[in-house]
């Protein structure tokens, strides 16, 4: 039933340095569609690749608003996303009320950062079986984040989690020097091409499969699904046609 | 109960146990007070002053208190009324400011949100029938932008170019509304600190509870600076012609 004799509960180590519930929580992470997101000098865009689990069943939601100026990007259990995204829609709502001020971005990952360590702490819990990509716009400009199961949470300038994510990291390694310049629509686009790299043979993007988030200064947080994401789809294919001549 | 438990004084009993200190009390009136403060905006920020004097009763208790308090790099505040309470949400402010710093992300509270978590402790209190026995008036620059807003004991809130608290209210704020008021663009730091010396100078006339030793705060986009105490020159030899108050 056990791998082995030191993943019985998230608080104990092996004696290689493993805790090996955070490492499973890590694979479950990688068990979910790709997401990517990316910033430029103005706007910070999430892109993200649906799945339906039949036929005949809709697809899952994939980019969730948290407030006016952040919203949060899934890969892995959906269930535990929900659970931090009530969590910072309570928490932005918060200082709203408070201080009459969006919640700093670096805070609201911060904050879901320790939920998350302290179930790698203490006894009796489970690390949360999601991995996020959070975007925002505070008074510093525009953020990318990403949070995992370990509590780990890194800022980039652009950044992909899920299933062949190693695909869409890799274009944008070879490309996140031009981001800082591009425009809104053309990060879109960039976001894309990246997230096209982790798809399957024999699967492509299209309107029903792929979801777009983007926020920036005079820009509230925006998702876009369905038609909504057409023309994007169709910038993508014009680019991508220009490349190949 | 347990004989050798340890009754700590802030722990909260039960009616039980509470019956034998009588019934509940609240502050009904303030005790140590200080009197008004006055504030408006100017060309380049905004000015603030109250003297220096604690009252107690009609007893000039304590002469040397500092009524204006620089909250942060961008905001001050001014103080009347109980200067115990004042000195518990001194402390909260405190609070504030250092987990503010303590987050380390460049990420300063801004003069409106200042205010806005002043207003929310203070309605707060009222709302459980316990208030802060004051009137506070937060002033600062906020993104570029001057701020002036007024709370008091009720959690009333409004803003204004030029606000005044206490005795204030009927003294300062008509000589504020010939001379502020649609020209907060245009007065000068030097026409400022005048029209702001002529109104402390009024109610040091007229309010009993005032004191010839006051300090003046301003907030520009440099920053925020509060005066050594100071006096006005007076004149009282009007006092010879008024007869008629059982003298």
């Amino acid at each position: 039933m056990f791998r082995n004799q030191y993943d019985n509960d998230a608080s104990t180590w092996s004696p290689q340095g493993c805790i090996f519930q955070v490492d499973y929580a890590s694979e479950a992470v990688k068990q979910g569609t790709a997401v990517v997101g990316l910033k430029s000098k103005t706007h910070v865009v999430l892109v993200a690749v649906k799945r339906s689990p039949s036929e005949l069943a809709s697809y899952q939601k994939k980019i969730i608003r948290i407030d006016d100026h952040m919203g949060i990007a899934v890969a892995g259990l959906t269930s535990d996303a929900r659970v931090l995204s009530n969590y910072l829609r309570t928490e932005a709502m918060r200082s709203k009320m408070v201080y009459g001020r969006a919640l700093p971005v670096g805070r609201a990952v911060s904050a879901i950062g320790d939920k998350a360590q302290t179930n790698t702490q203490e006894y009796g819990r489970r690390p949360y079986g999601v991995g996020l990509l959070v975007i925002g716009h505070d008074d510093t400009g525009p953020h990318l984040y990403e949070f995992s199961p370990s509590g780990i949470v890194s800022e980039y300038y652009g950044y992909s989690i899920g299933a062949r994510s190693q695909s869409a990291r890799t274009n944008l390694e070879r490309n996140f020097e031009r981001f800082e310049e591009l425009s809104l629509q053309e990060l879109v686009v960039q976001g894309l091409r990246a997230l096209r790299d982790t798809m399957p043979q024999g699967k492509q993007l299209d309107s029903m499969n792929t979801s777009i988030g983007f926020v920036g200064m005079d820009t509230k947080m925006t998702i876009l699904d369905g038609d909504g994401t057409q023309p994007y789809l169709d910038q993508l294919d014009e680019a991508e046609a220009m490349d190949t001549e | 109960m347990d004989p050798v438990s340890l009754e700590l004084p802030h722990t909260l009993r039960g009616p039980q146990a509470t019956a034998g200190y009588g019934p509940t009390t609240r502050t009904t009136q303030p005790i140590v007070t200080g009197t008004s403060v006055v504030a408006f905006k100017y060309k380049d920020g905004i000015m603030m002053a109250a003297d220096c004097l604690a009252s107690y009763g009609s007893l000039a208790r304590f002469r040397n208190e500092n009524r204006l308090m620089k909250v942060n790099e961008t905001t001050v505040l001014g103080v009347s009324g109980d200067m115990g309470d004042f000195q518990h949400m001194k402390h909260k402010l405190e609070d504030v400011m250092t987990h503010e710093y303590d987050m380390d992300d460049g990420q300063a509270l801004g003069t409106k949100s200042v205010y806005k978590c002043l207003s929310n402790i203070m309605y707060g209190r009222r709302t459980n029938i316990n208030p802060l026995w004051n009137s506070f008036i937060v002033g600062g620059v906020d993104g570029g932008e001057r701020v002036l807003g007024y709370v008091d004991l009720y959690g009333t809130t409004y803003m204004a170019d030029s606000l005044a608290t206490g005795f204030g209210k009927h003294l300062a704020v008509p000589i504020l509304r010939r001379r502020v008021e649609g020209r907060a663009d245009e007065i000068t730091e030097e026409e400022a600190v005048a029209i702001m010396d002529d109104c402390m100078r009024v109610l040091l006339y007229r309010d009993c509870r005032a004191f010839n030793k006051l300090r003046r705060a301003k907030v520009t986009a440099q920053g925020v600076e509060i005066s050594e105490p100071y006096s006005l020159a007076t004149n009282w030899s009007y006092a010879e012609s008024i007869v008629g108050y059982g003298v």
